[in-house]
């Protein structure tokens, strides 16, 4: 399994306030790497300087190889790395297909040729297709995205990172707000994903985490305090303190 | 219904061709004023409405083109070959740094640095001799190319015309285009248009040239019909004013553009009438501005908001 | 340039920038904690000022007396305004907000212009404070440009107080960082607004009436003074009322040296130095990171 993307004691403050702290991870294709950790745990910063929405105050991030610490975002997008949101970011004035052809269109050469029509860009409409099928949602292709059921846009929001044909996927609560037969569907699409990407994987749904993940790393307050496979983050003393510690 | 849609601005545009010669001299000089208008109006839609970023100096480029027009004619007058592309080429180079520094920024500094921007050009050409001070300037001989004269009327008609039909086309082709599409994504959502890839900010700075540009194009127009230009041109009144046009119209549409530069324009001529208004019309700027708060809180979606309610299956 | 001069153009930045501070602290408030951007702003420095006109024959001497006066007016003013025109504002967008308070900048303009007219006015200085007093051999600097000094001065520091270290200040700065959370905490978010609202109105125009013996009264007053507010918002970062006050202090010193060594081009200083801070720190010097 190749490390596709590796973090290396990435660090990021705030003023006086150390939101992530010296954080080493790495994501291997064929696998779900989970971060997992109570609120305020440094996971969104994470992912977003992961993802480059934030800079980095120290520390390393590579993607194959590549040194991507200093790129700006939309270029770590075009290298690679696709990033879903936790509050979902379609478009929804767009029809399904629309919004997946829009953000495959980020790849494709010659904007300015204008006299080329945006409908009719067949690289875009195929990556789009593609990415939808993907995802299960070819059957609402054409349906205003507005209009769809809160576990379907969370799964458009996926497909649109796949339009992109990224090798990583940072996937921020996908599972957010979905009942257990949304949840369900979005697990079968991750579970397909698996194979072909290196997934990273924020979430709170303990359950899904457990079911789905190849690998936990547990974050408390800016800090990993353990990595691992499932059952030995489970029993893992730390952990257990941290989550049983703290009463929500 | 679309497919009809589509041809009604082209239908428009040959009406206005063939009764062209039979308009007034009063007329005539109504209508090109206001298609030059349009030509600006469509020029911020494709920023306000088609990118959604709201500039509030747009009056800037108008001003500079008109500016650039005269000031390269000198004495002897000029080609229209070199001074529309001066004038067009003008604005575009300000428009880059003006966008360059202003996309730095989002939603309210956006708006208010833009203003800032294009006051600092309003005083430019108010303050100093280059721009003749606060009486302007006057263009000796209007822009000629071959057998066209400006000076002409009808010249001058059918030039505005075709400008207006080449501007409203390839705004219409960029819409279709998947830069159209780039710049509808970065309206609406940002966040995720960086997240696929997309460079947002260089996609910014080019619509905020190319509407500069063609602002420059309506500034050569109206340099080239009046004859003078002075930095009023430049001032903020003509921003708000042309921005105004825009919403009354109806946003996110070309027609819109088009339609509330006509509209303001009557509405501007109605409210300083006294024959309609009374003694109103001494007041006009008070009528104008309780117009547009009513307007604007009451009819969101401008005129062509309206005829949607109307029709249920409008066109888009 | 000798000392002298110096002293007295650094005065004179100083002056201009607390009076700027007056303007753009209710600016860079309003927006800051009700997220209205408000281009009509202006017109509420040109109110003031009109108000100074006005009122100055029945104040007489009287003339701190008569600038309460004007503030209270002006409060009173910006309340019902508030409550008339502007709660209304809160939740559009911020392109419906510009169109509609530039229409309410038409209203006011011609208001001006139906009960006073337009011509330019000057307010002449209470008597008190009237001439200059000697600043080394060959300067002299007027009084009445140290006592708006010293007036705004003094307010900066009521300012500060309240914001810092009063309840209602409190709220003030808990809205402008979150305002979601403070209607959460059960405060009566209306009032404080309409309380925001009234002191921006009454801030600028007790600036607009400080001004008025030395710039004199005239139409264009509102437009300008709003434009280099709004600079000097983006140059401090909105809602950050030390940003605005270093800001303005920045915008009274380039522009006031700016005059004295680049005559003709004095007027553009101002907006390379916004151009510089959008290069450097595009959300202000103060301004938080979006």
């Amino acid at each position: 399994m190749s490390t596709l993307l590796a973090v290396d004691t990435l660090t990021r403050r705030f003023g006086g306030l150390v939101a992530v702290n010296a954080v080493t991870l790495d994501l291997r294709r064929g696998e779900v790497h989970a971060v997992i950790g109570t609120n305020g745990a440094g996971k969104s910063t994470l992912i977003n300087m992961l993802s480059g929405e934030i800079s980095a105050s120290d520390g390393r991030i590579s993607l194959d190889g590549e040194d991507i610490t200093q790129r700006a975002q939309f270029r770590r997008a075009l290298a690679g790395v696709g990033r879903s949101y936790q509050r979902t970011t379609i478009f929804p004035e767009f029809t399904v297909l629309e919004n997946c052809r829009l953000a495959a269109q980020a790849a494709t050469p010659r904007p300015w040729a204008i006299w080329q029509s945006s409908k009719q860009c067949a690289t875009s409409n195929a990556a789009a297709r593609e990415s939808l099928a993907a995802a299960g949602l070819d059957a609402v292709a054409d349906r205003i995205a507005g209009t769809l059921s809160h576990g379907a846009k969370r799964q458009l929001e996926v497909a649109m990172c796949l339009a992109t044909n990224p090798r990583v996927l940072l996937l921020d609560e996908p599972l957010a707000g979905m009942g257990a037969e949304e949840t369900e569907r979005m697990l079968g699409l991750l579970a397909n994903l698996k194979a072909s990407h290196a997934i990273l994987l924020v979430e709170h749904d303990m359950d899904a985490v457990f079911r789905i993940a190849d690998r936990i790393t547990v974050m408390v307050n800016g800090t990993v305090i353990a990595t691992g496979d499932p059952a030995s983050i489970r029993t893992n003393p730390e952990v257990r303190t941290a989550y049983l510690g703290e009463d929500h | 219904m679309q497919r009809i849609s589509h041809f009604i601005p082209l239908l428009c545009a040959l009406a206005l061709a063939v009764l062209g010669p039979m308009l007034s001299p009063y007329m005539s000089d109504l209508v090109v004023k206001v298609m030059i208008l349009s030509i600006f109006a469509l020029s911020l839609e494709l920023l306000v409405g088609m990118t959604g970023l709201v500039s509030l100096g747009h009056a800037a480029f108008y001003g500079i083109g008109a500016y650039a027009t005269v000031l390269g004619s000198g004495k002897d007058g000029g080609s229209i070959a070199v001074l529309l592309p001066l004038a067009m080429g003008s604005a575009a180079a300000y428009a880059l740094v003006v966008g360059a520094l202003s996309l730095r920024t989002r939603g309210v500094y956006f708006i208010m640095v833009t203003l800032a921007f294009a006051q600092m050009a309003f005083f430019v050409f108010h303050d100093t001799a280059l721009g003749g001070g606060s009486d302007g300037i006057y263009m000796y001989i209007r822009p000629v190319l071959g057998a066209l004269d400006m000076e002409n009327r009808r010249v001058q008609f059918y030039f505005v015309l075709a400008a207006l039909a080449g501007t409203y086309g390839f705004l219409a082709l960029i819409r279709r285009s998947r830069f159209g599409a780039a710049l509808a994504g970065i309206r609406v959502n940002e966040q995720r248009m960086r997240a696929a890839g997309f460079p947002v900010y260089g996609y910014k700075l080019a619509a905020f040239v190319i509407a500069g540009a063609l602002a420059g194009l309506a500034g050569f127009l109206v340099a080239s019909r009046d004859g003078v230009v002075n930095p009023e041109l430049l001032a903020w009144h003509n921003s708000g004013e042309v921005l105004l046009m825009i919403i009354l119209g109806g946003l996110g549409h070309l027609r819109g553009a088009v339609i509330g530069a006509v509209a303001f324009t009557l509405l501007k001529e109605l409210l300083s009438t006294h024959a309609i208004v009374g003694p109103l019309a001494d007041h006009w700027q008070l009528t104008l501005g309780l117009a547009i708060i009513a307007f604007v809180a009451l009819l969101p979606k401008g005129i062509i908001g309206i005829a949607s309610r109307i029709s249920p299956k409008g066109a888009a | 340039m000798d000392f002298g001069t110096f002293l007295v153009q650094c005065l004179n930045s100083v002056q201009y920038g607390l009076l700027l501070f007056l303007v753009a602290s209710g600016l860079t408030l309003i927006f800051g904690i009700m997220g209205v951007i408000n281009l009509a702003h202006g017109s509420f420095y040109m109110l003031g000022a009109y108000m100074a006109f006005a009122l100055s024959p029945l104040f007489g001497d009287q003339f701190i007396v008569m600038l309460v006066a004007g503030v209270v007016l002006a409060a009173l003013f910006g309340y019902v305004l508030e409550w008339a025109f502007f709660s209304y504002l809160y939740q559009r967008d911020h392109l419906q907000q510009v169109l509609m308070t530039y229409g309410l900048i038409l209203v006011f303009e011609e208001l001006r212009s139906i009960l006073i007219g337009n011509d330019v006015h000057g307010v002449k200085a209470p008597p008190w404070l009237e001439g200059s007093f000697a600043l080394g051999d060959l300067m002299s600097y007027p009084w009445y440009r140290l006592f708006a000094s010293a007036a705004c001065v003094v307010l900066a520091i009521a300012l500060y107080y309240v914001v810092n270290r009063t309840r209602l200040g409190m709220m003030i700065r808990a809205g402008a960082s979150n305002r979601d959370m403070v209607r959460g905490l059960g405060i009566d978010i209306r009032r404080l607004y309409r309380i925001v609202f009234a002191a921006g109105v009454a801030l600028a125009a007790l600036a607009g009436m400080i001004a008025a013996p030395m710039s004199s009264v005239y139409p264009g007053m509102g437009a300008s003074v709003l434009i280099i507010c709004f600079v000097v918002v983006v140059i401090g970062g909105i809602g950050s009322i030390t940003g605005a006050l270093v800001a303005s202090l920045l915008v009274g010193f380039v522009d006031t040296f700016g005059k004295v060594f680049f005559a003709e081009l004095s007027g553009m200083g101002v907006y390379v130095l916004m151009a510089i801070v959008l290069i450097w720190r595009p959300e202000g010097l103060m301004g938080r990171k979006v």
